[in-house]
């Protein structure tokens, strides 16, 4: 068990640094920062000054060596907009991105795997098909799509709620409803393929044999047994707290990390792209980690195979 | 004749399969003694498994059921869900043909069976434990206080299937029904479970239903054999008339495509063709496109159960009257 855990550790590790490597060959490949950031018409002396200070003038490979050697001290360079370590930037958007994320989590979970539950036991019914329905519509539908019909609804025509913004409790609810509406429509999905799998398999009609009653089979063995993939989604939808936001922070244009990326990109501000890339890849492989031992917890099967 | 434990009278089952209707039953008899031991034969696709999981209520929302299942005088064809459970596993058990995906993966053994006791004799706590190890260990399962700990995908498909017959056996059934309880298992393992059966049927004298595709091990273990085809029942009779003057001509091709035990070596002789899929079966005798001794008047209506002598019921229009 130790030994896996250090085998599955030591390969997180090479996946954040791959992922951090890639962004800052490609970053550096894809444009000028100095240019974007000093004004076109800038004295060519001062942009030359700019790239010095930055070390843009070193070769790349140099430029790389340097930035992974203060990455392991924990330094992640400064933003070259307003010279403020990158890290504290990303930092402070954290808490505004979890604001929507977390109860979109939420969201999803209370209603994508109850609807799940109940379209796969009453299979083909009226209300089955509806729900496959919605949620069709619902990962199919980009979600700046379905943030705009939102908006056009709730907030142009009903006039309930603010467009965009981020100027208390009211401006979250939209965010908050886009972002948990696909993901509810993907555990639907997920939940009920994995309740009909699980209703299929010989121990479920062995039960009712037994002469258990319908709602104790369902609940006893059923529902144990389908929550073991399901718990595995929702564990993968963790990792996409941070990350998972991007689009609809931009649409509505709340100041989380998703928006943070968009303009940093934009801006080609380096270093915080580079800060926020790590952080999305570090927070997606401690989800998969994590998934990987919880999965060894809920299912015997998987607890005394030899790794 | 004694009142009958169950009695299956004209049974039919249709499956909607959404596009279309499909018959896989077409009006079964059949009748169980108490503790009588009647074996269920025919190829696979014959009907053997949908002719119980019917009778008790198992067969989910897609299957209309006709005809009558007479239990201790009710009838459990369109009976309420909760009258079915009281006779699922407390009155009539059922194990099934593959023993380790039968049990739920992520419980132990112990819970399972305790999970049983629990229902049919409101045991729990360490009453229950002791009486799951001592199912157990009358299931011939060696250190059965460990077992308990064990999760099925520990165990061997005999095991389980032995932890199978242990958990029908918490409830003491005056039946139980084997769904070919060991065609997944292999020929030593086979035995062994029969052997486990018929102690079990000496010592508390419920009835049983063996259920197989192979007449041999139905013959070894049971005293009367229905035979099935197509969702009827062909044959019945004792083992011994059975193998000594067989009336359906079914019958006497799946004994002519069983080996000889004593007797001279001869060449086994598997009936040609397949058996017909429900939604395409043939004119008259669903058999007669197999059948060695096909007339043309078969073609005209599927025949019906006669009783060639005392009980000995075939359905051929050869049988009984005219001699074969
Ligand atoms: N749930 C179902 N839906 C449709 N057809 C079914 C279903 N279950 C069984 N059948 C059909 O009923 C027939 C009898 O099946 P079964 O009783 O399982 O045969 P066996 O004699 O091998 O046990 C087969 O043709 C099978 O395809
Ligand atoms: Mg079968």
């Amino acid at each position: 068990m130790m030994r896996y855990l250090a085998g599955r550790l030591l390969r997180a590790m090479l996946t954040i640094f791959l992922v951090v490597t890639f962004a800052f060959f490609v970053l550096r490949l894809s444009g000028d920062p100095a240019l974007l950031i000093m004004s076109v018409d800038a004295p060519p002396e001062s942009i030359a000054a700019f790239r010095q200070s930055w070390g843009l003038d070193q070769p790349v490979w140099v430029q790389y060596l340097a930035y992974i050697g203060h990455a392991l001290t924990g330094d992640l360079g400064n933003s070259m907009r307003d010279g403020r370590p990158a890290i504290q930037l990303v930092v402070e958007r954290i808490p505004a991105t979890l604001a929507i994320t977390v109860p979109a989590f939420l969201l999803k979970i209370a209603i994508g795997v109850p609807a799940g539950i109940y379209a796969a036991l009453h299979r083909n019914s009226l209300a089955d098909r509806l729900t496959m329905v919605l949620s069709v519509a619902g990962f199919t539908m980009p979600s700046f799509v379905l943030a705009l019909l939102l908006v056009l609804l709730f907030a142009v025509r009903l006039g309930w709620l603010p467009s965009s913004g981020a100027d208390g409790i009211a401006y979250a609810i939209l965010p908050i409803v886009t972002l948990g509406a696909a993901g509810a429509a993907i555990l639907a999905r997920f939940t009920r393929s994995a309740m009909l799998e699980v209703l299929g398999q010989p121990f479920i009609r062995a039960a009712s044999a037994k002469g258990l009653p319908w709602r104790r089979v369902v609940a006893e063995h059923a529902l144990p047994n389908a929550a073991i993939p399901t718990t595995t989604i929702i564990g993968f939808m963790v990792g996409t707290l941070i990350a998972g936001a991007v689009v609809v922070e931009s649409v509505f244009a709340w100041p989380g990390v998703g928006r943070l990326l968009v303009v940093a990109v934009a801006n080609r501000d380096l270093a915080v792209v580079q800060a926020i890339l790590l952080l999305v890849a570090a927070t997606m492989v401690s989800a998969n980690i994590a998934v990987d031992l919880l999965y060894g917890w809920i299912d015997p099967r998987m607890r005394q195979v030899p790794r | 004749m004694p009142q009958p434990l169950i009695d299956i009278r004209k049974l039919t089952v249709d499956f909607d399969t959404g596009r279309r209707i499909v018959r896989a039953l077409h009006g079964v008899d059949l009748a169980v003694q108490p503790g009588e031991a009647v074996g269920l034969v025919g190829e696979s696709g014959s009907g053997k498994s949908v002719t119980w999981l019917a009778a008790l209520g198992l067969l989910g929302s897609r299957a209309r059921l006709g005809g009558q299942v007479l239990f201790e005088g009710r009838n459990l064809v369109g009976s309420a869900v909760a009258e079915l459970e009281a006779v699922r596993g407390a009155c009539i058990a059922m194990i099934f043909q593959d023993p380790s995906s039968s049990l739920d993966p992520v419980y132990r053994i112990g819970k399972q069976l305790g999970e049983a006791l629990q229902l049919h004799r409101g045991m729990a706590g360490t009453a229950a434990l002791a009486e799951a190890a001592r199912l157990l260990d009358r299931v011939g399962i060696a250190d059965a206080r460990r077992r308990l700990g064990d999760y099925p995908h520990e165990l061997s498909g005999g095991m389980n299937q032995r932890v199978m017959i242990a958990m029908a056996l918490a409830a003491e059934p005056q039946m139980l029904v084997a769904d070919e309880p060991t065609t997944a298992l292999d020929a030593t393992i086979q035995a062994q479970i029969l052997e486990l059966l018929q102690e079990i049927r000496r010592d508390t004298g419920m009835a049983l239903v063996l259920i197989s595709h192979d007449l041999g091990v139905v013959a070894e273990n049971t005293d009367r054999v229905c035979v099935m085809y197509a969702g009827r029942i062909v044959e019945d009779a004792p083992i011994g008339t059975i193998f000594a003057e067989p009336a359906h001509p079914y019958t006497r091709g799946l004994l002519s495509a069983l080996p000889e035990l004593t007797g001279p070596r001869r060449r086994l002789v598997a009936i040609p063709g397949v058996v017909p899929e429900p939604w395409n079966l043939p004119r008259g005798c669903s058999f007669a496109p197999r059948c060695a001794a096909f007339e043309a008047a078969c073609e005209a209506a599927a025949p019906a159960s006669v009783e060639v002598a005392q009980g000995h019921w075939a359905a051929c229009i050869r049988a009984g009257g005219r001699n074969l």
